[in-house]
């Protein structure tokens, strides 16, 4: 196997080999040694490994990789079906500048699906419908529901829309580290991560009936950003656990948390005179898997997500 | 890219890439001349960022995850200070009490800070000088700036720095090698990504995400690399405190 031909081959078909191939340039240390130091059966299955290394896409992900993207997939579904439902149900939301914003996050959420399958590839999971969720909480009409009138009452439905972008943000932070093997992918469940904020900060902003009023009076509630544990949130007991503690509460502290790094900030910058809640709200905080699935299960339809 | 030039490497030198050591040159000698001599042009630029070629007085934020947490550090200082700033200026002071946009405002300066000081204690000893800003371009006194003004208005610098921020903190995740500190890192961008969509909505009600800031096909959010970021930045630091970050890789 001529191996210079066969980069050079590849060269045609993508300009860029010498530029993945240069990144990890370990690699033609042993390729230099490929004639004589390596059996000729073995060539094949080196350079898959070479490649696959070089490409890192386009060849299987790891399975822990692939499990984070599958489950943030789950959740984009939970977000997309939820706005494609809501902005298709005839009077539920008034037409103006709600009803664009939130065509644009169901857009978006719509996105998120299609690019997460393509990080994923064969590797995802088949795609989830409607029937697979229960935006009312009643699990399919097997137990009293959280939210009768998610798609009847304006308000409750970008109450829950809120709780889900939330769940969302808390979610891909628990997840991110899980994907640092893979720099293309943590880059893009963060690009996706930002976004999301975006969709909950501007569905607070909603909640409060536009920036006209935003904030108006200091009591103004809720703000854009996430106080303490927000009251328990914008459900009341059913969406408590969202801005709780996760498991470990050591590694996923609750929302109220105000030590960073190892340092009680309220504290260690009492001199600022700055109000208690601007500690909490100056960071989100990360949920686990295990958590972020309790908390969806309410709106699945069985036991599963 | 790779820093195997840096030893014994000239300025000279680096102006003449085709002329590196034949040991460089053999790596790429199956590459074909053309792409070894983009390689070599490459490489030869992202050395020529190293400080020995840096205008004097440039703030190295170093490599390594310290790289990363003090180019994020030299962010939030310049965040901080905006909004310091902007407490002073005759926008601010001329908003009504308990206002929505003063109370916006009053939340932006408060995270800001606390962000530049979290990263200044846990940065300790390592952590870069304070830096100086400049902020000629921006007028303190007005909301928005009127079409061809020369300054920025306070909310439109606003915008910049948190979108700037987000896509700088998305850009940087992968630098980062501690676990722990990709998490912090996460955590303070979200924050910034909700600061942006409301400071966006309040210049223009629904313009939290646009296609100036998201993709439209895949509707992620365009990360900049610390390289790029800088640009930006560095326009609002005076001489002396503007960053160097090409250590960062």
């Amino acid at each position: 196997m001529d191996i210079f031909k066969l980069i050079s081959d590849i060269e045609k078909v993508d300009p860029e080999v010498y530029d993945r191939l240069d990144s990890r340039r370990r690699v033609f240390k042993h390729l230099t040694g490929v004639g004589t130091k390596v059996a000729a059966a073995a060539v094949p299955a080196f350079f898959a490994s070479v490649f696959s290394k070089a490409y890192g896409q386009g060849t299987a992900l790891p399975s822990d990789i692939a499990a984070i993207l599958n489950f943030a997939l789950k959740l984009e579904y939970l977000e997309a079906l939820f706005y494609t439902k809501g902005v298709a149900t005839a009077g539920l939301i008034p037409a103006g500048a709600g009803l664009t914003a939130l065509t644009n996050i169901r857009d978006d959420e719509n996105k998120h699906v299609a690019a997460l399958r393509g990080l994923l590839g064969s590797q995802a999971i088949a795609p989830l419908t409607d029937s697979f969720f229960d935006f009312t909480g009643s699990k399919g009409g097997t137990r009293a529901p959280l939210f009768a009138d998610v798609f009847s009452n304006y308000q409750t439905f970008l109450a829950v829309a809120q709780s889900f972008e939330d769940t969302g943000v808390r979610a891909y932070k628990g997840g991110a580290a899980g994907l640092k093997a893979n720099d293309a992918i943590l880059e893009a469940a963060l690009n996706i991560h930002s976004v999301e904020a975006r969709h909950a900060s501007h569905l607070r902003l909603m909640r409060r009936g536009g920036p006209t009023v935003a904030g108006a009076g200091t009591g103004a509630s809720p703000k854009s950003w996430i106080t303490g544990t927000e009251g328990g949130g914008a459900g009341g007991a059913a969406t408590a656990a969202i801005y709780g503690a996760g498991n470990p509460a050591s590694n996923f502290p609750a929302e109220d948390n105000v030590t960073q790094g190892g340092i009680q900030l309220q504290t260690a910058l009492a001199s600022l005179n700055f109000p208690a809640s601007a500690f909490s709200e100056a960071f989100d905080e990360p949920l686990d898997a295990t958590t972020v699935t309790n908390i969806a299960l309410n709106f699945v339809v069985g036991n599963s997500f | 890219m790779s820093n195997n030039l840096q030893n014994g490497g000239d300025e000279a030198e680096f102006a003449k890439p085709l002329l590196v050591p034949i040991k460089r040159r053999s790596f790429f000698m199956y590459a074909g001349a053309t792409a070894g001599a983009t390689a070599l042009l490459l490489s030869g630029c992202d050395d020529d960022d190293d400080d020995n070629n840096m205008s004097p007085g440039t703030v190295d934020v170093g490599s390594g995850d310290t790289g990363v947490l003090n180019y994020a550090y030299a962010l939030e200082q310049l965040e901080a200070a905006f909004y310091t700033t902007l407490r002073t200026g005759a926008y601010y002071t001329g908003l009504g009490a308990g206002s929505a946009e003063k109370s916006a405002l009053d939340d932006l300066y408060y995270h800001e800070v606390i962000h530049r000081e979290a990263f200044k204690a846990l940065l300790a000893g390592n952590a870069i000088k304070g830096l100086e800003v400049n902020f000629d371009g921006i007028d303190f006194g007005v909301r928005t700036a009127a079409a061809g003004a020369a300054k920025l208005g306070v909310l439109d610098a606003a915008k910049a720095f948190e979108d700037l921020g987000v896509a700088a903190y998305n850009g940087a995740g992968k630098y980062i090698t501690d676990s722990a500190y990709l998490t912090l890192a996460g955590k303070i961008v979200s924050v910034e990504a909700r600061h942006a969509a409301l400071i966006r909505d309040l210049i223009s009600n629904g313009t939290f995400v646009g296609t100036d800031i998201i993709d439209s096909a895949t509707a992620l959010e365009k990360s900049k690399e610390p390289s790029v970021v800088v640009q930006t930045a560095n326009t609002f630091l005076k001489d002396g405190s503007k960053l160097n970050v090409s250590n960062i890789k």
